[in-house]
């Protein structure tokens, strides 16, 4: 079980490379939520991305090379570093120790990973935030990246804060279990297999008579919501921080 | 060099998944073993306490690998089982020649055996003029249709009801069309009384060989496995070398994980544990019995504390069941003896990865396969390792065929990636160069791809480096 730390006063940030480069709103949001719990949030502005792109493409020296970057921009304090993302999170609070296992930076290391956490996590667990929702009623699904259920752990965190939302409708997806099909690289790799496993999450989205899913995960939203695009679907795909700020604000 | 092969993956995919007849089998079959194995694993906290004692029995075990071993010969040798070791695949389907011409055999029945897929044996043994009949039903009924497993517990998963009747009405003499169960499994069952009547040996595999007491203990359901192994004169049994166990007491809990990942149950219909011929005044058993023990690459495995993993493996097959690519593809398209998670880190170190390599890269590390393995390989993890030594130079790896993908163009991008992930000026300068550019990328490569069922992203046209700057975000 992870321990997490109780109202910590000031944190760190970590938007991913996602965020910057394709959804810098929904990196926003995260950070609007972390402050509005009364947390200093800090940006380090040379953090990049989590190295998983090339770690799971077989290229670890370069993994390792952009990981000590993070473990660099991040050194200023051991503040606890939020991460709106359960793949990048779990990259970086699992996979970084495997990564280093035997490298001399292992302890640095490891002591990095150990400050990582997934931000609907840290808002329910550290932070104890509770909402109120000023939207109109809506029926949403959730579509939980592989990641963040099964590294991360951090579903049931995520779906709780929805919960939260008095006029929000949560269905349940069929084969919520099951990868969307991104995984990153495979993506591009295996583009035929990748494409028949979107196409199944699209269709379980819309067997929900959901008119949007939310997600934790960058990655799964650009994957899902771009096949969604594509075939003229009107499902909207949304960042569950990005979300969440939207329906408090009213 | 690889470039054919690489095709041959993506177009047998491709193929698989236009199929939609095989789909829907695939789906049915597979989440109908996935909801049965959760009926029997339906408290999380026991379940994850014995996948621990499943594991740690495995590890444990390759260890002392060699001592087991030796142990398991002398105490087999005791009790009346003739043991011999094979290397290779080829040495393995030489020795059981040997037997058969020994005892002047040209028929072998054959209870379900993994390893026997791995030598080829039913082809080995047309070339040399015998006759390798299959008994387990799912194998049965894809030697009637000429077609390899495409599963390694469910043999015939590809195929439904109505194919299966189709296949006995085309392939069975005097066999009518139909699609009753109780029908077609009569007529396996006389079919295959006959054959066992007949056989001058008896084929099998091996679940766990158990050291301490030499025994040989073999899960099965039809009972073929049971007639197998003591209706002809000789049975030969086909083992890995890292099926050895230490102690009997290790054997319950590998068989809970093994059935209860396998096909949902708690026990299954037989256990065999056999203990060597037939005994002066018994009235049934072979009066001779072999152990086949195959390395075929194993003890080089062994070597690797990483690669050596993939020896815990207790061939359930419930990393097949929960992968999203095997379920959408099957078997076949993986053209390999074992497909699926488990195929993927196995096949490229029997066979190289120069020629199974492109099996490693047929997975989005989705960690579903490792969430459920009864034995806890890191699948995934190996994945990543494959994918590693699929890159590495020559000499700097360890699997067989490494390297067999490396080249300029990836070299390049990744370290062009690495330096604009690491230095911040490269940075800024690419988040830029997305931002104004981003729109009109030329629609090739990795892009093209992705776009084949999927808008182009639209890059940002602020990051949110520059807008938490804008927005007064303390920057450090
Ligand atoms: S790798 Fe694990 S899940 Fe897959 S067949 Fe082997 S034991 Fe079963």
């Amino acid at each position: 079980m992870t321990e997490f730390p109780q109202n910590p006063s000031t944190v760190y940030y970590f938007g991913t490379c996602l965020s910057d480069m394709i959804y810098p709103e929904a990196g926003m949001a995260g950070i609007r939520l972390l402050q509005r719990e009364g947390v200093e949030v800090i940006y380090p502005s040379r953090q990049s991305c989590c190295g998983q792109p090339a770690y799971n493409s077989g290229f670890p020296d370069e993994a390792r090379a952009v990981a000590l970057a993070q473990v660099d921009a991040f050194s200023g304090s051991n503040a606890p570093i939020v991460v709106p993302s359960g793949s990048c999170a779990g990259m970086m609070r699992i996979h970084y120790p495997l990564l280093f296992e035997h490298e001399p930076d292992y302890f640095r290391v490891k002591r990095f990973s150990e400050r990582i956490f997934e931000l609907t996590s840290f808002l329910r667990h550290s932070l104890n935030a509770t909402y109120t929702d000023k939207g109109p009623p809506v029926t949403l699904t959730w579509h939980s990246s592989c990641h963040a259920r099964r590294e991360m752990v951090c579903t049931e965190d995520s779906k709780a804060l929805l919960r939260q939302l008095a006029n929000v409708t949560l269905v349940e997806l069929e084969n919520e279990h099951e990868c969307c099909g991104f995984g990153g690289t495979f993506s591009v790799k295996r583009p035929e297999i990748s494409a028949a496993m979107v196409k199944d999450k699209v269709r379980d989205i819309q067997n929900t008579g959901a008119s949007a899913f939310i997600t934790g995960d960058c990655g799964c939203m650009m994957n899902i919501s771009g096949h969604m695009e594509s075939r003229k679907n009107p499902i909207s795909g949304h960042h569950i921080a990005e979300f969440i700020l939207e329906r408090i604000h009213g | 060099m690889d470039k054919p092969k690489k095709a041959t993956f993506a177009r047998a995919a491709a193929r698989a998944l236009a199929d939609t007849q095989l789909r829907d089998n695939l789906r049915f079959a597979t989440q109908s073993l996935r909801q049965k194995r959760l009926a029997v694993f339906d408290d999380p906290e026991a379940t994850e306490a014995l996948r621990e004692i499943g594991s740690r029995i495995k590890a444990r075990g390759l260890t002392r690998l060699p001592r087991l071993l030796e142990q398991l010969e002398a105490r087999c040798q005791k009790n009346g089982i003739m043991v011999h070791w094979a290397e290779t695949t080829e040495e393995a389907n030489r020795i059981v020649l040997s037997i058969m011409e020994a005892h002047g055999a040209r028929k072998v029945v054959k209870g379900k055996s993994m390893v026997s897929e791995e030598m080829h044996f039913n082809a080995f043994m047309k070339d040399h003029g015998k006759e390798a009949l299959e008994t387990d039903l799912g194998e049965f009924i894809i030697q009637l249709n000429n077609e390899p497993p495409s599963h390694i517990i469910v043999p015939a998963i590809h195929k439904n009801r109505k194919q299966i009747g189709k296949i006995f009405a085309d392939k069975i003499p005097g066999t009518d069309y139909t699609e009753d169960t109780d029908i077609l499994l009569a007529t396996a069952r006389r079919i295959l009384r006959e054959h066992y009547r007949t056989a001058d040996i008896g084929l099998s595999g091996v679940n766990f060989a158990v050291a301490e007491t030499g025994t040989l203990c073999l899960v099965e359901n039809e009972g073929n496995g049971r007639m197998c192994t003591t209706v002809p004169p000789v049975h030969v049994a086909l083992m890995g070398l890292e099926k050895v166990v230490e102690t009997l007491d290790e054997v319950p809990p590998l068989y809970r994980l093994l059935c209860g990942s396998a096909t949902g149950q708690r026990i299954t219909t037989y256990f065999n544990m056999i203990k060597g011929p037939r005994q002066k005044g018994e009235k049934d058993g072979p009066k001779e019995v072999h152990l086949v023990i195959l390395d075929n690459g194993r003890s080089r495995m062994l070597a690797d504390p990483q690669l050596r993993q993939v020896l815990q493996c207790i061939r359930c097959g419930t990393c097949l069941n929960h992968c999203p690519v095997y379920t959408r593809i099957g078997g076949h398209a993986y053209n390999s003896t074992y497909p699926g998670p488990i195929g993927e880190i196995l096949m490229p170190q029997l066979e190289g990865l120069d020629t199974k390599g492109e099996l490693v890269f047929a997975s989005s590390l989705c960690n579903a396969c490792s969430e459920v393995c009864p034995v806890k390989i890191p699948i995934p993890e190996l994945i990543r390792r494959m994918r590693n030594e699929s890159y590495l130079k020559r000499g700097k790896g360890v699997i067989p065929g490494h390297g067999f993908k490396r080249n300029a163009v990836e070299r390049v991008v990744w370290k062009g990636w690495r330096y604009s992930q690491t230095i911040p000026m490269l940075n800024w300068a690419m988040l830029k160069t997305l931002a104004i550019a981003g729109r009109i990328l030329p629609n090739v490569g990795p892009l093209k791809a992705w776009t084949r069922v999927r808008t182009k992203p639209v890059f940002a046209k602020e990051s949110l480096k520059q807008l938490t700057r804008q927005e007064g975000i303390r920057h450090e």
